[in-house]
């Protein structure tokens, strides 16, 4: 009986914490399956939408009011990125998105340690600090409400992707960029949206991820990781398939971790993406 | 014409300024040099800053004429070398092995250092004094409390700071010494920690001390320090129902196991922490009353001006120097490691490195002549100060309070920990 409410408890966990992750990935892989370019400087994003909502936490505008706000914000720093930056990169050979990103992440995160230094920073008082008791689960609110937060972002992005006509122009240009341009669409302009929704789905995750982490400037390295995981698990560019992956990882790390050993919690996360990339790999409902 | 005059000047003061005690007056006693690395750049070089502060402000008051109760300070420089003085020459390691080995040559070969202290982060420690044990010129290490460093077998390195097993052996004692005067009973322990050199180097000695003083080990935890999530660990440690939990955590990992025992219901009796994640300021803004009764190991408090009344000057005077930041641990440690060279080369009256040594060798300080909470500092064998001891803080109403050794105590303990409010 005791080890069944365990399990029952981890898989809760595994769920809750396969959510989180879903939330952190979202936004990776809309940029991926509109731009073939993978974003490494995502966690780096993320960090700075928890500073920027840190930031607002210290105003007086809580982590969830805050969070259309710093969403905001994010899109706008998104599309200057873009604009500045990546729109370039793309000009260049392939390998030039990954070192430009790549250097997008030293050097964000080099600014913050200058700017913010190495401090650990948490919202003053967050609300959803208590715990939910269902029978013998015990659920904290804090991750309830980032589970709640991922699936509606997810199933906000997936209908914005498949019934609206610019989420129809994303696809058209994901599929064929060439056809796109020819066929009218701004191919530009649909990659600085991308970019700009990319990033303030990170946003919204960074404020919702700040009622149970403190901020910090390496804070995105730890999330980013698994965000490639999920991603490149799931099928790269689809969104249904990061929710997949990501609910995969989180009951993968929690249950490994339990009835393996800590210490090994990551060896069946990973076991688990080389038999799919090796098998299947385009992801598990990756397109091509 | 001008400028050739101009040139010649130069060249003739830098000549003269590269002939070792040139420029000096013969009736000068002449200067002792001591190199020390420290991290004064990259992450740690806040840090770093704060080390050098303390380590400058000792060396004055060494070559200063003001007295405290404190070994070697105010006889105007080092009175057995005829009132030589000081000078202490900085080297920066970055925080990296390599260039820790690179300062430490430059220091013994360039500035003829007579002894080096240093270096802060363990791993840099160990190659610095790995090249003063080639050269044979004593290391003292005042602040590194990785427990292999004193077990190389290495002859000219002295560690003034207590390391990580000691930490573990206090946790051990202030269980004892509760059993006495609350009749406290622990008898389950559970040790978790991260898995780097920090989480398993505590969570070895606790382990190991815990067995040997008949403690019942039932559960043994090393997770990964980078985790977003710790609910299989906190689900471990509620199977094995402990009644003390000793914990080495970074701040967010620390966070994210004290919500986990609170949302799952796990209460332990005590929980015993080594300071890191447990002593950062985020800790207690984040949890709130959540962090109530927690227990950490800390190397110095303030608090110790009830046993040596230097604390509190010292402090001050290190504040004025420093931004107005108080002394702590580090700083504190620091200060005195170089009051502990400089007591040791003064009572050596020489500056050869055998002089130097044999006085460390010899060297035995009571515990009330230092800013520390240590019984003594006298070395072993090994060059381990044998007299370090820690001293246990309780988070009692937002605040950290000396809670043991008990002759420095501000607070009574609060036992058991207060049960989780929901």
């Amino acid at each position: 009986m005791e080890a069944l409410s365990t399990f029952a408890q981890l898989v809760v966990a595994g769920v809750l914490t396969g959510l989180v992750f879903a939330l952190v990935s979202v936004g990776l892989t809309l940029v991926y399956g509109v731009m073939d370019v993978v974003n490494f400087a995502h966690g780096e994003f993320l960090m700075l939408a928890m500073y920027t909502a840190v930031g607002l936490a210290l105003l007086g505008v809580g982590p969830i009011f805050g969070l259309p706000v710093v969403a905001a914000a994010l899109f706008v720093f998104g599309v200057i990125v873009y604009r500045v930056f990546v729109r370039r990169l793309l000009a260049g050979p392939p390998e030039a998105t990954v070192f430009g990103t790549f250097g997008l992440l030293v050097l964000m995160q080099g600014l913050a340690q200058a700017i913010f230094t190495s401090d650990y920073r948490s919202a003053p008082n967050p609300p959803f600090q208590g715990t939910l008791h269902l029978g013998v689960l015990a659920i904290p609110q804090a991750a309830l409400v980032e589970g709640i937060g991922a699936i509606v972002l997810t199933a906000a992005l997936f209908a914005f992707v498949e019934f609206t006509e610019t989420g129809r122009a994303m696809r058209a240009v994901a599929e064929d960029r060439v056809a796109a341009t020819l066929m009218g669409i701004d191919v530009q302009r649909i990659n600085a949206l991308a970019f700009g929704i990319g990033a303030a789905c990170v946003g919204a995750a960074g404020s919702l991820l700040l009622l149970s982490n403190p901020a910090y400037p390496t804070v995105g390295v730890q999330y980013a990781l698994t965000a490639f995981v999920v991603v490149a698990l799931g099928g790269f560019g689809s969104i249904q398939g990061a929710l997949v992956g990501a609910l995969l990882i989180g009951l993968l790390e929690v249950l490994g971790g339990f009835y393996l050993s800590p210490e090994l919690k990551m060896v069946p996360v990973y076991l688990a993406y080389l038999i799919v990339v090796l098998l299947r790999p385009q992801g598990l409902l990756g397109r091509r | 014409m001008q400028v050739r005059r101009l040139a010649f000047v130069l060249a003739a003061v830098l000549a003269f300024a590269a002939v070792p005690g040139a420029g000096i007056r013969a009736a000068d006693p002449p200067e002792i040099v001591i190199g020390s690395i420290l991290p004064l750049t990259g992450a740690s070089a806040q840090t770093g800053a704060g080390l050098r502060a303390a380590q400058q402000l000792a060396v004055d008051l060494v070559n200063g004429h003001v007295t405290y109760p404190l070994p070697a300070v105010g006889h105007s420089g080092l009175p057995h070398l005829g009132h030589a003085r000081i000078r202490i020459v900085f080297a920066d390691s970055q925080g990296k092995p390599d260039q820790a080995r690179a300062a430490a040559e430059q220091l013994i070969t360039q500035d003829h250092a007579v002894a080096l202290i240093g270096a802060y982060i363990s791993s840099t420690t160990a190659t610095a004094s790995q090249v003063a044990e080639r050269y044979g010129i004593p290391f003292l290490n005042p602040d590194s409390s990785g427990p292999g460093l004193t077990t190389r077998g290495l002859h000219w390195f002295f560690r003034t700071t207590p390391n990580d097993g000691t930490f573990a052996e206090n946790f051990y004692q202030f269980l004892a010494d509760l059993q006495r005067t609350q009749r406290a009973e622990v008898k389950k322990i559970a040790v978790v920690g991260e898995d780097g050199l920090f989480g398993t180097g505590a969570g070895d000695a606790e382990e190991d001390i815990g067995k040997h003083r008949g403690f019942d080990i039932v559960t043994r935890i090393a997770y990964p320090a980078t985790t977003t999530e710790v609910n299989a660990e906190v689900q471990k440690v509620k199977a094995a129902a402990p009644d003390a939990i000793m914990m080495a955590s970074y701040l967010p990992d620390a966070l994210l196991f004290m919500r986990g025992y609170k949302d799952q219901g796990v209460q332990p009796k005590a929980i015993l922490a080594q300071d890191a994640g447990f002593v950062d300021p985020g800790f207690v803004k984040a949890l709130g009353p959540d962090a109530e009764g927690v227990f950490t190991r800390e190397v110095f408090s303030l608090d110790i001006k009830h046993r040596n009344h230097a604390v509190p000057l010292i402090d001050q005077l290190f504040r004025l120097r420093f931004g107005g930041k108080p002394l702590d641990g580090n700083t504190a440690r620091d200060f005195m490691g170089v009051l502990v060279l400089a007591d040791a080369i003064d009572r050596a009256g020489a500056t050869t490195p055998d002089a130097i040594r044999g006085a460390l060798v010899a060297t035995n300080i009571p515990g009330n002549l230092t800013l520390m909470p240590w019984k003594n500092i006298q070395f072993d064998q090994s060059g381990q100060n044998i007299g370090g001891a820690g001293i246990i803080e309780q988070i009692q109403d937002g605040k950290y309070e000396t809670v043991w050794p008990f002759d420095i105590a501000v607070k009574k303990v609060v036992w058991p920990m207060p049960a989780w409010k929901h």
